[in-house]
């Protein structure tokens, strides 16, 4: 049946038909279809959710959801609780994410220089971190920042880590001793492949390690840095389980104290349309600052 | 690799030696400052790690009465013990149930993304761009941020607090396809497919019997950052599962942690549960570093 129908069909079209196409079937079609369930369907019942509101026929109706518009992104621009963990968010990402990149990069540089010995021990050591999951790294953190367990009390006994002054950064502090390696080793392996032939002209011009760094070596590595920018302001708008651990350790630390935390008390009162909608709101956040920072990087180096 | 690092360096440290402009004192200083940096950096990233395993060692009195820092009464033995027999081995089965998960879902993670990113690379077919465009987004798209409709959706099929609420949405990894296609573009030649067909070997099968070791650093990158990423979720158990016999370890010893209060002789067991979560997958990530490292490399490159 299909050896006639083939021929004919591809003399029907003159232009050159697309060869392998069962395999490349077989190739997609698994990805694809589980990619459409499980990201682009989520996605579309997100935004279907958030423009939806629940009606009641008098105070003891059966609730009905019917389409309300806007109302419910009006209700999340007013809801000072999420608007502060934006806020914080954005306060914990400016600090913390220049700082973990910029010790990331020095300890790739410091790798790559002459200047160091037991690189295989540094690169394993600064690296062992990042095989501790967030939950287990913020339970170790949260027994070291608290006075009874710390083994340095002389430090938190006098300093309180975990008041509402500090908790944000020293929740900042498990994210970057977990995370800096991992930028370490991306920037290192970057550095890596510079050719060294580059460095042989700068040597010949008598340029020094610095002088390296700062003018070749950094310049060359840009495109990690700023693959490992964006995944780290992903990372911190996302930022849910090390300060839900850390509830249990600080008062501080209020249900709504990140964005995903309002999302999660949210949909447990349970308003799942308004939850709905401040997802949204948070990807779109997420979105628009790390598309605007690769736009705005590139720009820079044309 | 590692041969490769340290074959660099030991041709770079020769050729700089007295050709550089610094004088030998200015050397020594930086040797020491760069030496110094990177020791003490070593032990704020090792030192909560070794503090875990002090705790670890010890019963529920003195975690609190001795040296933190040092071993007391070496109990651990007895605590392994306890953790794996407390509430009829719960502990064992949160384990294997993380093994599941990021096991299994990274392995098939891992084989649909590649089969997904290998086609996009290696065919060419309408709408390749557009699929690779869709899959970019997924990358940026904050995993969380679908935790919610993720929960609706399958509470309206009613699989919430199932296996499958945690597992399927794990197999999915848009960043694996990316990832995959990159690597596939250039380490999988063209000539050597020609030469494949010409013998007569389908596609489906020159795929898994030649590309498939070509891909094997990229599609161990992305198995082992698959496997990280469902081992370290959060909010998707936190969302999806009550029944804590379906609890991954992380999620199983946020709940522990969080009963401490209540449950005060839980802490000892909070210490080594997370012990004994994290050995492995040092371990793992210690010895496969040489595959994901050029994988880390190819796709930081772009």
């Amino acid at each position: 049946m299909t050896t006639v129908a083939t021929p004919l069909k591809a003399t029907k079209v003159p232009r050159k038909r697309v060869q392998h196409k069962r395999a490349i079937v077989f190739f997609v079609a698994p990805f694809a279809v589980l990619f459409t369930l499980f990201y682009l369907i989520p996605i579309g019942y997100a935004i279907r959710q958030s423009l939806l509101v629940v009606e009641r026929d008098g105070t003891f109706g059966d609730p009905t959801e019917v389409f309300g518009g806007f109302s419910q992104y009006a209700r999340v621009f007013q809801d000072n609780d999420f608007l502060s963990s934006v806020g914080r968010m954005f306060v914990f990402g400016a600090v913390q994410v220049p700082v973990m990149l910029g010790l990331a990069l020095l300890f790739a540089l410091l790798l790559d220089s002459p200047l160091l010995r037991g690189k295989r021990f540094f690169r394993l050591a600064f690296f062992v971190p990042y095989a501790v999951p967030g939950v287990i790294a913020a339970i170790m953190w949260g027994n070291l920042f608290s006075p009874r367990l710390s083994p340095f009390t002389g430090v938190t006994s006098n300093v309180d880590f975990l008041g509402s002054d500090l908790v944000l950064w020293s929740i900042a502090n498990v994210v970057t001793w977990v995370f800096v390696g991992y930028n370490m080793l991306i920037i290192y392996s970057a550095l890596l492949s510079i050719s060294p032939e580059i460095y042989e002209a700068a040597r010949m011009d008598g340029a020094g390690q610095f002088r390296m760094a700062w003018s070749i070596k950094i310049p060359l590595v840009r495109s990690a840095l700023v693959l490992t920018a964006v995944f780290s302001i992903i990372g911190t708008l996302q930022l849910l389980a090390e300060p839900q651990v850390f509830q249990s350790f600080s008062s501080a630390v209020t249900s709504t104290f990140t964005p995903n935390m309002s999302v999660y008390a949210t949909a447990s009162i349970p308003n799942s349309n308004l939850a709905a909608a401040m997802s949204v709101v948070l990807a779109l956040v997420t979105f628009v600052l790390s598309f605007s920072f690769l736009k705005f990087t590139q720009r820079k180096g044309a | 690799m590692s041969t490769d690092v340290e074959k660099n360096v030991s041709v770079k440290t020769p050729s700089d030696r007295g050709q550089g402009p610094a004088g030998p004192r200015e050397r020594v200083m930086s040797r020491t400052v760069a030496m110094v940096i990177m020791g003490a950096f070593t032990l704020y990233f090792l030192v909560p790690i070794w503090w875990l395993i002090v705790a670890g060692s010890k019963d529920q009195r003195s975690i609190l009465t001795t040296n933190p820092l040092w071993f007391a009464d070496f109990h651990m033995l007895q605590n392994l013990g306890d953790l794996f027999s407390y509430r009829d081995g719960v502990y064992l089965e949160w384990l294997r149930n993380s093994i599941l998960y990021a096991g299994v879902g990274g392995a098939v993670a891992t084989l649909l993304a590649g089969m997904c990113g290998y086609a996009l690379a290696k065919y060419t077919f309408r709408g390749r761009e557009a699929i690779f465009n869709l899959v970019l987004g997924g990358v940026l798209v904050p995993a969380t941020a679908l935790a919610l409709p993720l929960f609706l959706l399958f509470s309206k099929v009613e699989l919430t607090n199932t296996f499958w609420a945690v597992f399927l949405p794990s197999i999915v990894s848009p960043f694996g396809v990316y990832l995959t296609r990159i690597f596939a573009a250039s380490s999988v030649s063209d000539e050597l497919l020609e030469a494949a067909r010409l013998d007569g070997a389908g596609e489906v099968r020159t795929f898994f019997t030649v590309s498939i070791r070509l891909m094997a650093p990229a599609l161990i990158t992305v198995f082992l950052f698959q496997f990280v990423t469902i081992w370290n979720n959060f909010f998707l158990p936190l969302i999806m599962l009550r029944d804590e016999s379906l609890f991954p370890v992380t999620f199983g010893l946020y709940s522990w942690n969080t009963q401490l209060n209540q449950l005060p002789e839980l802490r000892s067991l909070v210490l080594i549960g997370a012990l004994v979560s994290i050995v492995p997958l040092i371990i793992a990530f210690l010895s496969l570093q040489r595959f994901w490292r050029s994988g880390l490399a190819a796709g930081s490159v772009k």
